[in-house]
């Protein structure tokens, strides 16, 4: 079973946490960090797999991640999975998001939380994979986002329509949005470990 | 077409998340947290309904701020109220904020579980499944409950979609494991595990868990899955690469799916339907097969995902075990990837190597390993793969590799990284004893250990190493010698100067012959690390000072003097203190005598199973420990052996440490001066008629606490020469009232004469009186004297029957004799009646050193190298009595397995061969 899946980039920072068993949300912060902190000071090369940290069970459970440029994405599984199915689960979420987002990068993660949450949650329910193929998954979102655009065509016009305004206002807008960050997207697939 | 189109999202939202993103510092991210949490507070609050759009973007917000580790303490009801929205997106958004932040014991259920009713029913496939997904992140038993019903119907329904079908199977997963009483599969098991031919792959995925989980659980019930899971997993596998379409991953069909298969299978033993069984050793052959073929694409997810099938078919190959020729390529399998380029490889190559070690039948092939292994240890870059390594060398530990595989462990151990150092250790120390040839070896070891990781060793392996050299009396001046060497290194750990304080105050003796070593350059050797120890180390010193003055008389003024010392006897520690104060009086006023008697050398520990054992477990887990000591020892604790003290103080034990109260084992010795004279206190006999439950116990040794009650307690010392015996009687007042009219008498048969020195009436309220006891043998006997007390407790008339332990073989003389004389004797008692035979059950362990010390105990001597079969015993003697003796001879054949002796004895006279055999028989 999968106790928890996080994604944290480089410093540490929590872009997507799931976790299919239940801690008090202090809990989970500290499994966040306890987990980045054991991810992160390993060096590249070495194995994706190390046990895990003593709030989440220690040996019992391990931890596989894999590294994409500024992202971890860790999976905390019990003894009952797969190592090497999990690297590969990973690696169809990451493609998927990045289908799904047109070369992913962190920015993606943040901004869109709740549609990464719903790609996930095509994948992964309860702890247990659902679906592992990646055409499926996306079929599956381009259903929920068609419905979405459909919604958005009747109620969401007038919101739109506000926002475009309030957008002609804010000139300095763009700026806000931390245009830094996008030289650390993912170029593309091939490039990943 | 990308899936998520950019720039349609909410602005609001992105506005927030930039400006966060933007804060310079902690304190500002909070305050514009805090400002957007009062903004989206008073909206919630506001007089205003909010639309759609505007809840969903202020949950939205929320989550965020929730991600950011900030705790969001309102808006639940918001979400509740999206999910009763028409709108996709709204109740979509209602969903996510409640499973990221509702937990299974929120108020809100009843509310929620509404909600999914409503949804359940909507025949909606989106909807449906958004339900399902609440459930199964939630999963309380209130949902449980409401919904447990429900499910299974849906999941098994013809109408419904594929979608809804995995959602479905996944979200009864998960009740299953929240509330499996709840769950009640019966009806449906047959329809569920006919879901494992499903047409649509990722149902089956889906259902693949859900099966797994319940056949684990109900074996039986879901046995017809075998057959179901062999033929969709050979499907799998002999399809090419194209024909699973898209659950074709990098050109390897499946692999997700054919991993869940294997690990299904391993929930059950080889199939016993031939056909069955033949198809899917098929498989794993051609599992096998793939993996020498050339890869189809240089990615490594390919080569993942061809290995990660791999991997779970070798598990299933260890955990049916039964098929020799697949172990044994699995284990060449495992080799090549040992020396895989990938690193992940190496790791789970080391991993399922150690489960592959543990089979018979691949023992010895995994063994081929070790210089590999051993090179992981010593090179990898990774501590993950090098701890593997660590415990694959355990793992495949055995008799002709141990000395070389505890020598690599403790090398690495000098540079090992200290998160894996303790284990290290445990294992270390668990090795060198389970295989230990000699023991000089195991204690070169245990130092070493020490030395090298003094800070790892815990409490366990150090009382170990001391307990196995007080049990083995050949080891014991090595130990000596060693100890002392090693300490003097200018720095030594403290745990060494505890393993030296206790090896050089119980057998420094040893090696005092030795200038080098003299009994006064130990003391100075171990005075020297004094003050740099800690409190309980300090305690330890001090009682192996007070040893040395019973071992060495010479060093006892200088000892003294340091006893005396300010920084001793008025030591701020009430624990040093009370110890310097008493050893010094203890010193200065008793005899040597009494100091030889209090301070006598440690009796062996009884042989228990290896705490250190038992903490690797703990640590590990219970599964992690593959490897068990073939004989089970313990440590005995040290506070039960005490061997009595001068003062009924808490710290009566010579040589314990407070800090390390014994778990088991302990004689309820606290406190009691009486009791702790006789160390082996057993369990209290009561008065009533004669007592031959303590008689028994005398059979093979002389000394020990012969009758206890609430009152009374009678010890016993006895010694016998020829056909003499003089027997030492101490009756201790238990109570703080005087026994008056204290009598007592003895009975004995005709083949024995006694006689009996008279007390004085009176036994005083917590006093000890000695009475002494003469006995000759005349001639050979069967019943035992009879001992009668009568005395007056508080008015009441006490009268106390016991047997005395005087037994024939009390009278036994040992005889020493070569192989030839023995079989020669042997032989010439070959008539019927002077042969004795019994055959019994074992009552106690059959620990060999247990059994030579019952024997010896017997009086007899011990005969080495006499029986053609070293796991036999013989004993050879003469029983003297004043009108005859009596040679006797003794065979005792254990066998381990059945958990049996055989036990003959011939003598030269029926009636002793006979009653011999009759005692001894009881004492195994």
């Amino acid at each position: 079973m999968i106790k928890a899946i996080l994604i944290f980039n480089n410093h540490g920072k929590p872009r997507l946490s799931k976790f299919y068993e239940h801690y008090s949300e202090d809990t989970e912060q500290q499994i966040i960090r306890e987990t980045f902190h054991l991810v992160s000071k390993r060096d590249e090369n070495v194995c994706n797999f190390l046990e895990g940290g003593m709030l989440i069970g220690g040996s019992e459970n391990k931890l596989i991640y894999r590294h994409y440029a500024t992202l971890y994405f860790v999976f905390c599984v019990d003894s009952s999975e797969s190592g090497l199915g999990i690297l590969d689960l990973i690696q169809v979420f990451v493609e998927t998001l990045d289908k799904c987002f047109e070369n992913v990068c962190e920015l993606d993660l943040i901004f869109h939380v709740d549609k990464v949450h719903n790609i996930l949650a095509e994948m992964v329910m309860g702890g247990m994979v659902l679906e592992t193929n990646m055409n499926e998954i996306i079929t599956q979102v381009d259903a929920q986002n068609k419905m979405e655009k459909s919604e958005a065509g009747i109620a969401g016009a007038p919101a739109r329509a506000v926002s475009a305004v309030k957008n002609m206002n804010l000139p300095e807008m763009p700026r806000n949005i931390n245009i830094g960050d996008i030289s650390i997207k993912v170029p593309n697939l091939p490039s990943f470990k | 077409m990308p899936a998520v189109s950019k720039g349609d999202g909410m602005r609001g939202l992105a506005v927030f998340i930039s400006d966060i993103r933007n804060c310079k510092s902690k304190e500002a991210e909070i305050k514009r947290i805090n400002k957007e949490l009062a903004n989206i507070r008073s909206k919630f609050k506001g007089d205003k309904a909010l639309d759609g759009y505007s809840k969903k973007k202020y949950v939205c917000k929320l989550l965020f701020i929730f991600l950011l580790g900030h705790d969001i303490d309102f808006g639940h009801m918001e979400a509740v109220n999206l999910l009763s929205s028409n709108k996709y997106t709204e109740k979509q958004i209602g969903y996510l904020f409640i499973s990221v932040l509702v937990n299974s014991n929120s108020e809100l259920i009843r509310l929620i579980n509404n909600a999914i009713k409503n949804d359940l029913s909507s025949r909606n496939p989106t909807f449906m499944c958004l339900a399902l997904h609440c459930i199964a992140n939630v999963g309380s038993r209130e949902m449980a409950e409401a919904f447990a019903g429900e499910i299974p119907r849906i999941l098994v329904a013809g109408d419904t979609m594929d979608s809804v079908k995995q959602s479905a199977a996944l979200c009864l997963l998960r009740l299953y494991k929240a509330s499996p009483d709840l769950v009640l599969m019966g009806e449906w098991t047959s329809r569920v595990v006919h879901l494992l031919n499903d047409q649509h792959m990722g149902v089956v995925t889906a259902a693949i868990s859900l099966i797994t989980c319940l056949s684990s659980k109900n074996p039986d019930e879901f046995k017809t899955c075998v057959s179901l899971a062999v033929s969709r997993l050979s499907r799998i596998v002999s399809s090419a690469s194209t024909d699973l379409q898209d659950y074709t991953y990098y050109f390897v069909p499946a692999p997700w799916l054919s991993c869940k298969l294997l690990r299904l299978l391993q929930c059950y033993p080889p199939p016993e339907d031939g056909a069955v069984k033949g198809r899917l050793v098929e498989c794993l052959e051609t599992i096998l097969n793939k993996a020498q073929e050339p890869p189809k694409s240089k990615k490594v997810q390919h080569s993942n995902a061809k290995n990660a099938i791999l991997f779970e078919a070798i598990s299933l190959i260890i955990h049916y075990d039964s098929e020799p020729n697949l172990l044994v390529r699995a284990c060449n399998q495992l080799g090549q990837f040992l020396q895989h380029r990938e690193t992940n490889l190496r790791y789970l190559a080391l991993e399922s190597m150690c489960t592959l070690a543990s089979s018979e039948f691949s023992h010895e092939a995994v063994k081929t390993h070790i210089e590999t292994v051993i090179n992981a240890l010593k090179t990898e870059r990774d501590v993950s793969v090098r701890q593997r390594a660590a415990d694959l060398l355990y793992a495949m530990c055995d008799r002709s590799n141990a000395k070389q595989i505890v020598a690599e462990m403790l090398s690495y151990l000098e540079t090992a990284d200290y998160s894996i150092r303790e284990e290290m250790v445990l294992k270390v120390a668990i090795l060198a004893e389970k295989y230990a040839v000699d023991y000089s070896w195991y204690v070169d070891t245990i130092l070493n250990l020490i030395r090298i990781a003094g800070d790892y060793v815990s409490e366990e392996v150090w009382y170990r190493v001391i307990q196995i050299v007080i049990n083995r009396d050949d080891v014991q001046g090595y130990a000596a010698k060693t100890v002392f060497e090693a300490l003097q290194a200018p720095a030594c750990h403290e745990n060494m100067v505890k393993v030296g304080g206790y090896i050089l105050g119980e057998f420094g003796n040893l090696i005092a012959g030795d200038p080098r070593s003299s009994p006064l350059v130990q003391f100075n050797l171990l005075h020297s690390k004094f003050h740099l120890c800690s409190v309980p180390t300090r305690a330890l010193l001090l009682s192996a000072y007070i040893k040395f003055i019973n071992l060495f008389p010479e060093t006892k003024a200088t000892i003294q003097e340091v006893l005396r010392s300010d920084s001793q006897i008025r030591n701020s520690d009430v624990e040093l203190q009370q110890r310097a104060v008493e050893y010094l009086k203890l010193s200065s006023i008793a005899s040597t005598d009494v100091l030889a008697t209090v301070l006598e050398e440690m009796p062996p520990f009884p042989e228990r199973e290896s705490s250190i054992l038992a903490k690797l477990k703990k640590k590990k887990g219970p599964g992690a420990v593959s490897v068990e000591l073939e004989d089970g020892k313990e440590r005995g604790d040290y506070l039960s052996h005490s061997n009595g003290s001068s003062t009924p103080s808490p710290s009566a034990d010579l040589l314990g440490l407070r800090s390390t109260a014994p778990a088991s084992g302990a004689t309820p010795s606290a406190g009691s001066l009486l009791v702790d004279v006789f160390s082996e206190a057993g369990p209290s006999a009561t008065s009533a008629g004669v007592n031959d439950d303590g008689f028994l116990r005398f059979v093979c040794k002389n000394n020990g606490v012969l009758f206890e009650n609430q009152l009374l307690q009678i010890g016993i010392k006895s010694e016998y020469r020829q056909n003499l015996g003089r027997m030492y009687l101490f009756y201790g007042n238990k109570t703080s009232v005087q026994f008056v009219s204290f009598n007592t008498t003895v009975s004995c048969p005709g083949e024995l004469q006694s006689h009996i020195l008279q007390l004085e009436p009176l036994v005083e309220g917590g006093a000890q009186v000695q009475q002494v006891i003469n006995i000759e043998c005349l001639t050979d006997f069967i019943d035992a004297p009879l001992l009668n007390i009568k005395f007056r407790y508080g008015g009441a008339l006490q009268n106390i029957s016991l047997k005395l332990p005087v037994t024939i073989n009390k009278f036994f003389q040992p005889t020493e004799m070569a192989a030839a004389d023995f079989f020669q004797r042997w032989k010439q008692l070959s008539q019927p009646q002077q042969e004795a035979q019994k055959i019994f059950k074992a009552s106690h362990g059959m620990d060999t050193e247990v059994l030579k010390a019952k024997l010896l105990g017997l009086g007899t001597a011990l005969l080495e190298n006499v029986d053609p079969n070293p796991e036999n015993y013989v004993c050879a003697g003469v029983i003297q009595t004043k009108a005859q003796q009596v040679g006797c001879l003794l065979r005792l054949e254990p066998n381990a397995q059945a958990q049996m002796y055989r036990l003959t004895l011939r003598s030269s006279k029926d009636t002793v061969s006979q009653r011999v055999c009759d005692l001894l028989a009881e004492q195994f």
